[in-house]
């Protein structure tokens, strides 16, 4: 390793307003060449650190103390004209939504070109213009000038964060902030940004800050990882150590709650939850939520410790978690039990709108007691299947069965007790609450109306279900935005369970909550399948959360099954080429899947 | 320092409040000032003829007198007190706006809803009618089939009424477009409610704050086009006393009297400022609150 180009020390950034802290005397170096993981829950300061490296805080934030320096220039002693010549230049930034990142009326081929024309006003058309294209190459991106005349929202998502990759590279600068460039990307397009980023942050030697939430991906794509929470370095070193022997208990808790793609795990949730700015506590901030936290972690806020090998833990009792596993024991794999009759078939199940075909020929059944998996990218017709068997979307053909009743298709043509017999969880949990109504209402609407049920009887059916999912009924009273999302998903878990279904259907439930809150709800949700013997059908793109919870799976690829079985063998020997690439781009913490130069992806077809 | 309620409950700072709009209005200057006003010209208009020292019609001195002599505004064209029409010439002018409010709003609401929940054909049948209605202006509407139908004070709130509706359905509309994609109205549609209590029970409860601003601004609206159907003659009849009427019957003798013009129009001033001032603070406050809720 070169010597360190970027060196931040005792950052601390504050919102002067309400004077409290987001980021307190962060400090790290990253040298040439090198990536730099920056993990974090939302609300840990991650992305306030990843623009202070431009020298930017956000409308109402301050970087109050600390330097940023870059090739030994700090950059919070310059004045706005030489930052703004360094940002895009010197420090280039990669934003986390392309869609957002890029104007949606600017040419592709012009947006690029506004970049050399600021930074570069000597060079000639044709000077800019090759160099564009020789950057589209290396991105993997067609070099042919037609590609530059199309608008952002021509290209897929993978390429238009390409294009955002490009345009951080354009100006070879020494440094590239990386602000969760993956997040909403397909795993197999993600496998293939973060092999991009990983090559070209290698070959421009540039020294790189990539911030996720992500565990998995940032162990797929760092050298060395530092662990934020509430705005404070809790630990940091090389990627390995981190990953796999960390010290600090956040980092502990944080690994066991990330699914494991290898073996079955129990997902451990941490209690409560992070705190916000101006609403952390004194002393070691982790210590609420710490197993290890005793008077001294309440009192005396700990210090940065150096340990062996670069490694430094913000921990009292550093020294009581060395050489103690991190994983979870490994679990039986779930298989299916023998059950006499499936509670849900589906056959020759097709939907097309206009001339496109968006599920064809579907058929499976479930198991009541069991949960069936589906896996596919979006677009592949996952969210459509399962609103389809909910009846949302009515199939133009194919038939359900419902516990030997055939199962009408579409809601309004289904009995009340069919109504109630299939109960459907939402994506989003911020949406599929209604803002207006208490959560005793929420809960008590389905009761009243599928149930019969009468005010004071859905009253407390609603406290029970709470209970269930591990909620106070204190809650009742409350309004779904007093509510984190997580808790907001079981509020909507526990209105589905409430109505007694046969079969619970979850869309993709976990993927607006974090790593936590997700552990927490996929172990609820096993629990539930296990205790009242339910079906669920479990909609994903988290090939490892499946692992955790579904006995099956099935593999949906352009609306067609195109893999289905034993959720274990399914993974660990897959049969259809789609799965087997969907499997090797799920990115995984453990070491054979790590090594992010053990697996190289085929250009993404333009 | 320790804070333990901390890690519990992060997220305090977003309360849920029944009405978030109501409570982020109030700390507006706008909205107080706004309230004030109203109060003060409602109260007038219900207890003045109670505290009125004449009869609106009793003949107290000669016409145009100015203030003094027992008539403390001075008198109107016909010899009347001034000062006792001006408390007697609320009640028509409040009541048929509040009417004539309520009917807009309930109609454009129900429009609205209706055309943004179904969309298709429907909605570009509801939209279109709605548009020839704003294609005329309001007061030219209400004109037209007075005219036609003679001048009875139900007719001009009827007629106020359906004025107002277009604009109203056009907020409903396009908020309930909105809403209605969201996951919490599918969730509604999965129990089997029909499309009636899919509007009324979980998108309407949404469109509270928007309408209440709405409402607020079509309320100062109609009280302009109410008063300007009384001033040009078509609404209360003479010798009521009505604020609108007052400034028509006593414009001739401006010069003499002023007071007798600047009194009702003071009152329709205050009155229209009021509730523009409210509308003016609720509106502020729904920006940051439906900020607020869109970020969460």
């Amino acid at each position: 390793m070169t010597t360190s180009l970027v060196r931040v020390s005792d950052l601390s950034i504050d919102l002067p307003l309400s004077g409290s802290e987001v980021v307190q005397e962060v400090s790290f170096t990253v040298a040439e060449g090198e990536i730099l993981g920056v993990v974090g829950e939302s609300g840990s300061g991650k992305t306030s650190i990843g623009l202070a490296l431009l020298g930017f805080a956000r409308d109402g934030a301050r970087l109050a103390a600390g330097s940023v320096s870059i090739d030994g220039v700090n950059l919070l002693a310059l004045p706005q004209e030489r930052l703004r010549e360094l940002r895009g230049a010197t420090v280039a930034y990669v934003a986390q939504d392309p869609g957002t990142a890029l104007n949606p009326a600017l040419r592709l081929g012009d947006q690029l070109g506004e970049l050399i024309r600021a930074h570069d006003p000597g060079r000639t058309r044709l000077e800019a213009a090759a160099r564009l294209g020789q950057m589209m190459d290396e991105v993997g991106l067609p070099t042919d000038p037609a590609f530059l005349r199309r608008f952002p929202h021509q290209v897929s998502g993978g390429q238009q964060q390409r294009v955002c990759i490009a345009m951080a590279f354009l100006m070879d600068p020494r440094v590239v902030v990386l602000d969760e460039p993956t997040t909403g990307l397909d795993v197999v397009t993600q496998a293939r940004v973060l092999a991009l980023v990983r090559r070209m942050c290698t070959e421009h030697a540039v020294a790189a800050i990539y911030i996720s939430h992500d565990l998995a991906v940032v162990a797929a794509i760092a050298d060395r990882v530092v662990v934020l929470y509430a705005g404070e370095v809790v630990e940091s070193g090389p990627r390995a150590t981190v990953l796999q022997a960390p010290r600090h208990p956040y980092s502990r808790a944080l690994l066991r709650a990330v699914p494991d793609l290898e073996h079955r795990r129990h997902l451990e949730s941490i209690p409560g939850g992070a705190p916000a700015p101006g609403r952390r506590p004194g002393g070691c901030s982790f210590h609420p939520r710490c197993p290890l936290a005793d008077d001294r972690c309440v009192s005396t806020p700990p210090r940065l410790l150096e340990l062996d090998d670069a490694h430094q833990v913000r921990c009292h009792h550093a020294d009581r978690t060395a050489g103690v596993a991190v994983a979870p024991p490994v679990l039986p794999d779930l298989s299916t039990r023998q059950s006499a009759a499936p509670a849900l078939s589906v056959s020759g199940l097709a939907i097309a709108y206009a001339n496109q075909v968006v599920l064809s020929d579907i058929g499976f059944e479930v198991s009541s007691g069991e949960c069936l998996a589906i896996v596919g990218e979006s677009g592949s017709g996952k969210t459509t299947l399962s609103r389809t068997i909910a009846g949302l979307v009515t199939p133009g053909a194919g038939t359900m069965t419902l516990n030997g009743q055939p199962l009408p298709a579409g809601v309004r043509r289904r009995s009340q007790d069919a109504r109630r017999a299939v109960q459907y969880v939402f994506q989003n949990p911020y949406a599929s609450l209604n803002p207006r109504k208490s959560i005793l209402d929420i809960l008590t609407q389905p009761l009243r109306v599928l149930r019969s049920l009468g005010r004071e009887e859905a009253r407390h059916e609603a406290e029970r279900a709470l209970a269930r999912v591990g909620l106070s009924t204190e809650l009742l009273r409350r309004y779904p935005a007093e509510l984190s999302g997580g808790e907001r998903q079981r509020v909507a878990i526990a209105r589905a369970v409430a109505c007694r279904p046969s079969l619970l259907i979850c869309d993709e439930v976990t993927s607006a909550l974090d790593v936590s809150a997700q552990a927490a709800v996929v172990e609820l949700l096993r629990q539930l399948v296990d205790e009242l013997g339910l079906s669920l059908i479990f909609v994903t793109h988290d090939l490892a959360l499946v692992r955790a919870l579904a006995e099956r799976t099935a593999v949906l690829q352009a609306g067609r099954i195109v893999e289905i079985g034993q959720t274990a063998s399914l993974i660990s020997d897959p049969q259809h080429d789609y799965a087997r690439s969907l499997i090797g781009a799920s990115p995984s913490l453990t070491p054979s899947y790590a090594d992010p130069d053990s697996h190289s992806y085929p250009k993404e077809a333009p | 320092m320790t804070d333990h309620q901390s890690v519990s409950a992060p997220r305090r700072r977003a309360r849920g409040e029944r009405f978030p709009t109501l409570r982020r209005a109030w700390r507006y200057g706008h909205t107080k000032a706004g309230l004030v006003l109203l109060v003060l010209v409602v109260l007038m208009a219900v207890v003045g003829p109670a505290i009125a020292p004449h009869s609106p019609t009793e003949f107290v001195g000669r016409p145009f007198a100015p203030p003094g002599q027992g008539a403390l505004l001075g008198t109107d064209s016909l010899g009347h007190d001034v000062w006792t029409r001006v408390l007697y010439g609320g009640r028509t002018v409040l009541w048929t706006s509040i009417a004539a409010t309520v009917i807009g709003m309930v109609l454009g609401t129900t429009l609205g809803l209706y055309a943004g929940f179904v969309r298709g054909a429907v909605d570009g049948l509801i939209s279109r009618s709605l548009d020839v209605v704003l294609a005329f202006p309001q007061l030219v509407l209400v004109l037209l089939f007075v005219s036609m139908l003679g001048s009875h004070l139900w007719l001009i709130v009827l007629l106020s009424g359906v004025a107002i509706a277009p604009g109203v359905a056009r907020v409903s509309r396009g908020m309930t477009m909105d809403l209605a994609t969201r996951d919490f109205v599918r969730s509604a549609e999965l129990l089997g409610l029909g499309r009636t209590r899919l509007l009324f029970g979980e998108v309407l409860p949404g469109l509270t704050s928007p309408l209440l601003v709405e409402a607020t601004m079509r309320l100062m609206w109609s009280i302009g086009l109410i008063a300007g159907v009384s001033f040009l003659g078509f609404g209360v009849q003479a010798p009521a006393a009505d604020w609108g009427l007052m400034i028509n019957e006593n414009r001739n003798g401006f010069s003499l009297q002023p007071w007798a013009v600047l009194a009702p129009v003071t009152m329709l001033g205050l009155l229209a400022s009021g509730s523009g001032l409210v509308a003016e603070g609720l509106s502020r406050a729904l920006a940051l609150v439906s900020s607020a809720e869109m970020n969460p």
